[in-house]
């Protein structure tokens, strides 16, 4: 899959984050900025409500994750939901059994879905392709049926509830996570400006530059020396660590978790969120997650038959507009 | 063959169009809250897609009718009654929270409804305690959500799963006998029940002879009706619901088991009986509502309502919702008010007038736990009645209100009251 | 025990086939195009649903002859106008468009037929079981056995012995080759999509007898059609076959020894297969990207 992805795209000169146009990427990274932080105010205004926007900010988060490997390794994992799920579960064992405190909690999670990540990581890293997919698809469906059958640890299939997120005590001022959904919108922001940040300078770095080559064309990559397999197990795990991240965020958002978290369809809708936005683009997925978010969440308030709508937008996109919306607004600044 | 992506003229003016069709959409239910009266908002969080889809759907009808009644007759403090109805899903419990805090945050609504799935029941139950907005639970049934996870503004209208092993025990006894082989799925709900007969028949000398445990959403259970029968049991208990229901029983019959063993359990429902090939509606359970019932007063107008809506006879399902939504608007006329702790402390012990409660007994919430403890309807499946093609259950015994409840220290809630 | 093991390796046979059945056709489809298609469990549903509509018509045997024929002119019409504008972009392009196709079909099997399950009979004489002890070898179940039998056995005179047949296999090695010695490649493609979902809809028509008639009835039988490819070998029909009956097999004697585990197993067994011989079983060598 790796080579065929490249034919689809002109190659990326520059900066592999945007059009190729310095002041427009500053602008749209302003732009979007200016958008988060204040979503909370004029989400009420559109039909929205603070709750959608954290949900935005948290399947973006794991959208953009799966985007570092998938958009710009080239490689695509249908598993991703199980280190998003595994953080989850951290976070909400964490809290129930451990240390009921929000940033040990995540650390947990994150924890233990990176880890998670390197051992799988480290076994599948010589397939490629639809193979690849495959056996993403099969370790996520093994800790889906473990978290569905540790009834006593994780709950089961009934998920495990009876637990929240707790207020972060600073020390000098405690910010009420719990009660206060802006506070925890802007909670979640910090996070995800953290990590976007440090994926932008990875993507920027010297590894960052070579995944891309890697996604470009792999068979040339190996015969310049690269080593190819460490690479691409490297960006495994740090495309999985974000999202892990975004699956503590998750959990710590709805204040439960339950294994269909981990599912593969799950990890497909993540992989949607990517495609829809833009899987050449560094905020792409973040705009295919508000648009999928948003628009499941409107349609299915109106009608019934959401099912149909998503469906059919969903293949209108993938057949007109493979570049998702993103490739579109990109086509008509550069046209 | 070029994959270029083509921006000719008609695409963006189709794109353009699109987003403006959306952004007017959007400023829609900001438009119509400025005006008129403003109506009490029960929500209902529910299962419109998904596995459970057909179940979730008729208790929206439920509801749906309720609220009609109840506007015809002054609604909630004088205020018109307004359902806003929100698709869960049969699974995501992200989405079923996302959308019970939509439901209160953004659409203002001051009772939650919901769901079908016990996992999403529970994490429903902690916004709406989170949000203190009285919830009624209509069809979740895992003891917790009114046992060791229960909260003062949680009620529920379903039985518990010890309520149905209670009810449904005996006669699986007298019926079939001893030796008990149990086929459970997998998740509290199955557990719990499965613990509760077992502990109910045990008194009753029940022998278990074997079990297992199944994955929700099993389609072939062939393998564990090989084993089951391999147990030499006098029944086989099928705990399993919904379309796993069909898919065992279909199975067990077209083996031709239930010329050797009786094949029976506990909680059966209209829905999955509909949706078995004659042949294969067999077997003795316990119903938690049945419509059959022609000398009750107000059922036979009820039938007819739902009837006339849907063309189908109401279930089960049918009567959770609507006397879930009916129980909202009776509390909080009780209490004359729409505050969470007011509502909750006029329910206690609260009995359903004979309209809403649709039964021979005086079903009531029981104080200290907000369980709805109801009649119970135990008979035996059958292909069709004299009822009509709709006639699928033979009552042979309908069991006091109370009978089968167990008691408040069995349920195993410890209600904290807030100050 | 072990005669419930005796039994329980037997009827994972039968249940294999059923499995099998479904994933050759999922199998044709990703051999000669490349689509990986999720919208598979939709077509077996819109199958099943035919079936049931037709049967008060033309019989049980009338309906599985019909009912599959019509749902390989849907998947005829879907072939054409959604999936040929994908060939030669990235598969992933096509594995999500049958992503978004699948969600229609669900809708849609619910928007006509309803959320409420189907009661599907089918001819009582059938179901009986053969014999008191081996109850569950019903006349039914041997039927289907057969049935995939004779499918499997169709596809090979037809992949063998004629020359639709002969092209989809050259197809399937190199099919640019194929489009230079003139074969219109569109046709033969649109063609393998309609054997393939043909197939669905059979799985369909006979999944419906065992199971509750709902619209999500093809989405659990999904997965384990990809196990079976996967495990059988990309490529190798066969392999499909063989890897059908694989985990039927397996999931049957994890019912005795270890009955949580039953759906896990299959997975287990994909992800051994993938990390010891990626090619699968039967597959053939360079099929690997």
């Amino acid at each position: 899959m790796s080579s065929n992805v490249a034919t689809n795209s002109p190659p990326v000169v520059g900066n592999p984050m945007g059009t190729g146009n310095r002041r427009g990427d500053i602008i749209a990274t302003a732009v979007v900025w200016l958008l988060l932080l204040s979503m909370p105010y004029w989400m009420a205004l559109i039909g929205g409500y603070t709750e959608l926007a954290i949900r935005i900010v948290v399947m973006g988060l794991a959208a953009m994750s799966l985007n570092f490997l998938l958009g710009f390794t080239g490689v695509l994992s249908f598993g991703h939901a199980a280190y998003f799920g595994l953080g989850g579960y951290g976070v909400a064992m964490c809290i129930k059994y451990l240390v009921p405190s929000t940033p040990v909690a995540m650390l947990v999670g994150i924890a233990t879905g990176t880890i998670a990540a390197m051992v799988i990581g480290a076994l599948i890293v010589k397939l490629r392709g639809v193979y690849f997919a495959m056996v993403t698809i099969a370790f996520g469906q093994v800790f889906y049926f473990i978290a569905f059958r540790w009834n006593n640890v994780t709950g089961g299939d009934d998920g495990l509830s009876g637990w929240s997120r707790k207020a972060l005590d600073l020390g000098f001022t405690t910010i009420d996570l719990p009660g206060n959904d802006k506070a925890y919108y802007y909670f979640a922001l910090f996070v995800f400006a953290l990590c976007v940040g440090a994926m932008a300078l990875i993507l920027r770095s010297p590894f960052g530059r070579t995944l891309i080559a890697i996604r470009e064309n792999e068979r040339r990559a190996r015969f310049l020396g690269i080593p190819v397999d460490q690479h691409i197990w490297m960006s495994f795990v740090i495309s999985c660590f974000f999202a892990a991240v975004a699956g503590c965020l998750y959990a710590l958002l709805s204040n439960f978790i339950d294994p269909r978290a981990l599912r593969w369809d799950q990890s497909g809708n993540f992989v949607i969120m990517a495609v829809l936005g833009g899987m050449r683009s560094f905020w792409g997925p973040l705009l295919g997650a508000a648009i999928f978010v948003a628009l499941q969440d409107y349609v299915s308030s109106q009608t019934e038959n959401w099912m149909s709508f998503i469906g059919v937008f969903f293949m209108l996109i993938v057949i007109f507009f493979p570049r998702g919306i993103l490739g579109i607004l990109k086509r008509s600044v550069t046209k | 063959m070029t994959t270029k992506v083509d921006l000719s003229p008609t695409r963006r003016r189709f794109i353009k169009a699109a987003a403006a069709g959306a952004a007017l959409q959007m400023t829609g239910p900001f438009i119509i809250s400025a005006r008129g009266e403003q109506p009490v908002k029960i929500g209902m969080d529910d299962c419109l897609t998904g596995t459970y889809a057909a179940v979730g759907k008729n208790e929206t009808i439920g509801a749906q009718l309720a609220v009609d009644q109840m506007n015809k007759k002054g609604g909630i403090l004088g205020r018109p009654v307004e359902l806003v109805i929100e698709d869960s899903t049969s699974g995501d419990a992200g989405t079923a929270v996302q959308k019970a805090r939509k439901l209160i945050d953004r659409d203002g609504c001051e009772f939650l409804l919901g769901n079908v799935n016990s996992a999403l029941t529970l994490a429903m139950a902690d916004v709406a305690y989170e949000k203190k907005k009285i919830m009624v639970a209509t069809g979740g049934h895992t003891d917790a959500v009114t046992g060791a996870k229960c909260h003062y503004n949680v009620f529920r209208i379903c039985n518990t799963t010890q309520m149905e092993a209670n009810a449904v025990a005996p006669a699986l006894i007298k019926n079939a006998g001893k030796k008990w082989y149990f086929i459970t799925p997998d998740y509290a709900f199955g557990h719990t029940l499965q613990s509760g007969l077992e502990k109910a028949g045990g008194k009753l000398g029940m022998q278990k002879v074997g079990g297992d445990l199944t994955p929700l959403g099993t389609t072939d259970f062939s393998s564990y009706l090989i084993k089951a029968q391999a147990a030499g049991p006098d029944v086989i208990v099928i705990l399993v619901q919904g379309d796993d229901m069909i898919n065992c029983l279909k199975q067990a019959v077209q083996f031709g088991l239930e010329k050797k063993v009786h094949l029976a359990g506990a909680q059966q429902e209209l829905e999955p009986l509909m949706g078995l090939p004659p042949d294969a509606r067999i077997g003795t359970w316990v119903f938690e509502w049945y419509w059959n019932q022609p000398n009750v007063p107000h059922v036979k107008e009820f039938n007819d309502a739902i009837k006339a809506k849907t063309g189908h006879m109401p279930t089960a399902r049918t009567w959770f919702g609507f006397a879930a939504a009916h129980a909202c608007a009776l509390g909080a006329n009780h209490a004359k008010s729409l505050d969470a702790l007011k509502i909750a402390k006029a329910l206690q012990n609260f009995k359903l007038p004979p309209e809403v409660a649709l039964m021979p007994g005086v079903p009531y919430f029981r104080a200290g736990q907000n369980q709805l403890i109801p009649n119970q309807w135990v008979g035996h499946a059958i292909a069709k009645g004299p009822g009509g093609p709709e006639d699928l259950f033979h009552v042979d015994e309908v069991v006091k209100v109370g009978e089968a409840a167990g008691t408040l220290e069995e349920s195993e809630c410890k209600m904290q009251w807030p100050a | 025990m072990s005669q419930v093991l005796l039994f329980n390796v037997f009827n994972g046979l039968i249940v294999g086939a059923f499995y099998a059945l479904m994933a050759l056709g999922l199998s044709l489809i990703l051999n000669l195009s490349g689509v990986i298609n999720f919208a598979h469990g939709g077509f077996l549903a819109l199958g099943a649903y035919l079936a049931y509509t037709l049967m008060p018509h033309i019989g049980f045997w009338g309906a599985l002859l019909v009912a599959p024929i019509l749902t390989a002119i849907l998947g005829l019409i879907a072939e054409r106008l959604l999936i040929r504008p994908l060939y030669g972009r990235d598969p992933l392009y096509s594995l999500l468009l049958t992503f978004g196709l699948a969600y229609v079909l669900e809708d849609v099997s619910r928007y006509i037929w309803g959320a409420q399950s189907l009661p599907f009979a089918i001819p009582s004489w059938l179901t009986t079981p053969l014999s008191s002890q081996f109850f569950f070898l019903t006349g039914y179940r041997i039927f289907m056995v057969l049935l995939v039998g004779l499918a499997v056995a169709g596809l090979f005179i037809i992949l063998n012995k004629t020359r639709l047949g002969m092209r989809i296999r050259a197809g399937t090695l190199d099919l640019e080759t194929v489009s230079v010695l003139g074969v219109n490649v569109r046709i033969l493609r649109n063609l393998n999509f309609g054997l393939g979902i043909y197939l669905a809809g059979l799985a369909g028509v006979l999944a419906a007898g065992m199971l509750g008639l709902q619209p999500t009835i093809g989405t659990s039988l999904i997965m384990p059609s990809f196990v079976a490819i996967i495990v059988g070998g990309l490529g190798s029909l066969p392999g499909t076959l063989l890897g059908g009956l694989l985990i039927g097999v397996a999931s049957g004697v994890t019912t005795v020894y270890f009955p949580s585990a039953t759906e896990a197993v299959m997975y287990v067994m994909m992800g051994l297969v993938l990390l010891v011989r990626p090619r699968g079983l039967l597959g053939e060598e360079g099929r690997v990207q």
